[in-house]
């Protein structure tokens, strides 16, 4: 009748200091789910915003002093304003199906990253104020006021969840414990309790472009850089323009394609399959940013006033596509969101929507990922592969959160997990796939994602990878796995910085455009 | 006793479906901004249909989650369906053609409630995740549902009771008549513990049942780039800039 037994983590560390340096759990033997080691994470938290970082976004420069009653009315107007937040507060019957889905549980031990018991630092608060059961029996029901201690968890374990829905795919009512987390940040931020990580990069899109704070200029250094390295590459002149007015297609990808790696292996891949293609594309540096970091501390302000720079630069360069590069937040954002936030989709009647449908081309999708493109491109035999070029290259995939859980591609349901590895195998001979029950919509967050990405949380980010680096150790050694490719920045980006304290090289991680950029057949040179 | 018992019911029932209402009506009305299904998810309204006709029926997500925990979930609300099913017969005359039929599943019903719900109460205690997230309210819950079970169950197969002059009782209160209720004593339990479920239902996490059909992660349609999905106060963001 029990479930799996429990097993003792042999390395479970105790709460670290914060000067000690981050060192990478164990892997479990079998997946044993962890023997609780409660507040083993409660000194993980990310900086906290400063003045200037919240004022610049409209918060509050430090906590307020009545910070208790302005949280609270936060959150009842947050409950009127989502359905989500008021049905999950309500639904839950604390089953404990999601109980051992958390990367971060799984990683730590620590019982508030199961994700019930995350909720319930915030639910134990609403049954207090919201409900007749909380007024009258708070200890009956769970119900607690929100202490100044209560609030510092929330600060801490609203920044051990990377956003990534894992457990709404096992709660029997679809309970999203991100829709809490961001309405826990909201909330956060509205008395002047934010992180600095993310409100920073947020600013840095409002007054720069991007989150990488790249200016116009420096951005046009490096493609113009990057059109050289290219040519002396391949011998063919593909371009990566900038701002051109009338192409067909605008490109919004996550700044880090710029120049990091190896990320910027992806975007040599985009152009590379436009110029193949014969496709006029371009980038532009007011929409230099597919990242939208509104979404995660859920503020729909902040969500709705990065993607419009997405619309007004579709409309100053009147392209007719609008495609999205590799990156695992803005495809959500993208798909799921930008018909909403600013018209970029079908089927608006309204006149703000009819402005930007009339420009562009209704025969695609929009918008569309880069891997719809090209996978379309495949398909009508567009482009040509030497698929022996990747053959130095054991391959597997890693799903992305964002894009498993919270989007699709092409037509049908799973076209997320489809289109990517089709294209993989259209360009590539030795594919293998992870464990089932990690892959697809099971697939376990990289552990840095969410606006999670920072230094201060490392030991977090090292424990939140576990489970994906178990599954990914397990094709390393039984079948010689030597790239496991991803479509997501912060995926690459994190798992470029874990997977040396795992034992792995970090470029074992790369992009499917990196794949296409590899094999891909120009025609010229 | 029989008015106490009258009023009991009475109150209860209007408690049961005003508070049940008027948190309905509070999910109605609360708008969903964004689409958010989890997804893989159906991109038509009839895809959405089966999909929370799965959830009803068979529990999809939770047999993904936890197989002894959907067997014994699973095994009670069967155990619970067939019991309610039985039951019509206490307020219905004539009995339908099919709970008259049914009547010997609602037995192995109360068999099944019961041994779900002791499954369900053990490993609220036996496995430690689940104790720790386990609230007074949350042992109660099962406690309460195990005594109306246990106490059905023993009038079925121990202490019987006049089920007829029970009958006579209800079908009296539905045409507004105060008839005589049998005083024994697990039929006194029984029914004062189910008119308890009621008077809590819609204070409780019972509410859970008519949530999962305003859960917008199960209940959207994955279409945002097929049809402009926006509320009322969002589409008054369109016409200013920023």
């Amino acid at each position: 009748m029990a479930d799996p037994t429990t097993v003792p983590t042999p390395t479970a560390p105790a709460a670290k200091p914060a000067a000690a340096k981050p060192v990478a759990p164990a892997l479990r033997e079998f997946g044993e789910i962890p023997v609780l080691q409660p507040g083993s994470m409660a000194g993980s938290k990310p900086y906290v915003a400063n003045e200037k970082i919240q004022e610049a976004i409209g918060f509050p420069g430090a906590l307020v002093e009545d910070w208790h009653d302005r949280a609270i009315g936060k959150m009842g107007e947050l409950l009127g304003r989502y359905r989500s937040l008021q049905v999950f507060m309500d639904a839950c019957v604390h089953c404990g199906a999601c109980t051992d889905k958390c990367h971060y549980f799984l990683g730590s031990g620590d019982p508030k990253n199961m994700p019930v018991a995350r909720q319930e630092l915030m639910r134990s608060v609403y049954r207090r104020h919201f409900t007749l059961a909380g007024k009258l029996f708070p200890k009956l029901v769970g119900a607690q006021d929100l202490t100044r201690e209560l609030l510092d968890d929330w600060f801490n374990y609203y920044h051990q969840c990377s956003e990534c829905r894992r457990c709404s795919v096992f709660c029997p009512y679809g309970i999203d414990t991100a829709e809490i987390t961001m309405a826990g940040r909201e909330i956060l931020d509205s008395i002047g309790y934010g992180q600095k990580y993310g409100n920073e990069i947020i600013g840095k899109v409002h007054r720069i472009g991007n989150n990488l704070g790249l200016p116009g200029p420096a951005l046009e250094d490096t493609l113009l850089g990057l059109e050289e390295d290219v040519k002396e590459d391949t011998g063919a002149d593909v371009k990566y323009p900038l701002d051109v007015q009338g192409a067909e297609v605008l490109l919004v990808t996550p700044s880090a394609d710029f120049f990091a790696e190896p990320h910027v292996e992806s975007l040599i891949g985009y152009g590379k399959v436009f110029h193949a293609a014969g496709i006029s594309w371009t980038l532009s540096s007011k929409a230099s940013e597919a990242g939208n970091f509104g979404m995660f501390i859920g503020n729909y302000e902040q969500l709705r006033k990065i993607a419009l720079r997405i619309r007004e630069a579709a409309l100053e360069l009147g392209v007719k596509r609008i495609v999205v590069g590799e990156c695992g937040h803005a495809w959500r954002v993208a798909y799921s969101f930008w018909n909403t936030l600013v018209g970029i989709g079908a089927g608006g009647k309204d006149p703000f929507a009819i402005e930007l449908q009339r420009q562009l081309d209704p025969r695609y999708k929009q918008p569309m990922h880069i891997c719809e493109l090209t996978w379309d491109l495949i398909q009508e035999g567009r482009l040509k592969f030497d698929k022996a070029k990747n053959d130095h290259r054991i391959i597997t995939f890693h799903d992305s959160c964002n894009v498993a859980r919270a989007s699709r591609m092409g037509d049908a349901p799973g076209g997320q997990f489809e289109i990517p590895r089709a294209i993989i195998r259209a360009v590539a001979n030795h594919y293998v796939e992870m464990a089932p029950g990690t892959t697809h919509e099971k697939t376990f967050c990289c552990g840095g994602g969410g606006g999670l990405l920072t230094d201060e949380l490392m030991d977090l980010r090292l424990k939140g990878a576990l489970p994906r680096m178990e599954a990914l150790r397990q094709v390393v050694d039984q079948q010689g796995v030597n790239f496991m490719a991803t479509i997501c920045a912060i995926c690459k980006a994190q798992f470029s910085k874990v997977l040396p304290y795992y034992g792995h090289k970090m470029q074992l991680v790369g992009g499917v455009h990196q794949l296409v950029s590899t094999a891909i057949r120009l025609g010229d040179g | 006793m029989n008015h106490a018992f009258a009023a009991l019911f009475y109150f209860a029932t209007a408690v049961l479906v005003a508070g049940v209402a008027a948190r309905v009506l509070l999910w109605w009305k609360a708008p969903a901004p964004l689409k958010i299904p989890t997804t893989p998810a159906p991109t038509t309204t009839g895809g959405v249909a089966l999909r929370l006709a799965r959830e009803l029926v068979f529990f999809e997500s939770l047999f993904r989650a936890n197989l002894w925990l959907w067997a014994c979930g699973w095994v009670f609300h069967v155990g619970l369906a067939l019991v309610g099913l039985r039951h019509l017969r206490y307020f219905t005359e004539p009995v339908w053609g099919l709970v008259a039929w049914m009547q010997p599943l609602g037995i192995l019903g109360g068999l099944l409630m019961a041994a779900g719900l002791a499954g369900l109460w053990l490993r609220r205690w036996a496995v430690q995740r689940i104790r720790y997230i386990s609230t007074p309210s949350d042992h109660l819950m099962l406690a309460l549902l195990l005594l109306i079970a246990a106490s059905g169950l023993a009038m079925k197969f121990v202490f019987h009771t006049d089920v007829l002059a029970v009958k006579r009782f209800f079908i009296g209160l539905m045409h507004l008549q105060v008839l005589p209720l049998p005083a024994d004593g697990p039929l006194v339990v029984h029914l004062s513990l189910v008119a308890l479920l009621m008077l809590i239902f819609p204070f409780s996490k019972l509410l859970h049942a008519p949530g999962l059909f305003f859960s917008p992660t199960r209940n959207q349609a994955d279409d945002p780039r097929e049809r402009r999905h926006q509320a009322a106060w969002a589409a008054r963001l369109d016409v200013t800039k920023g």
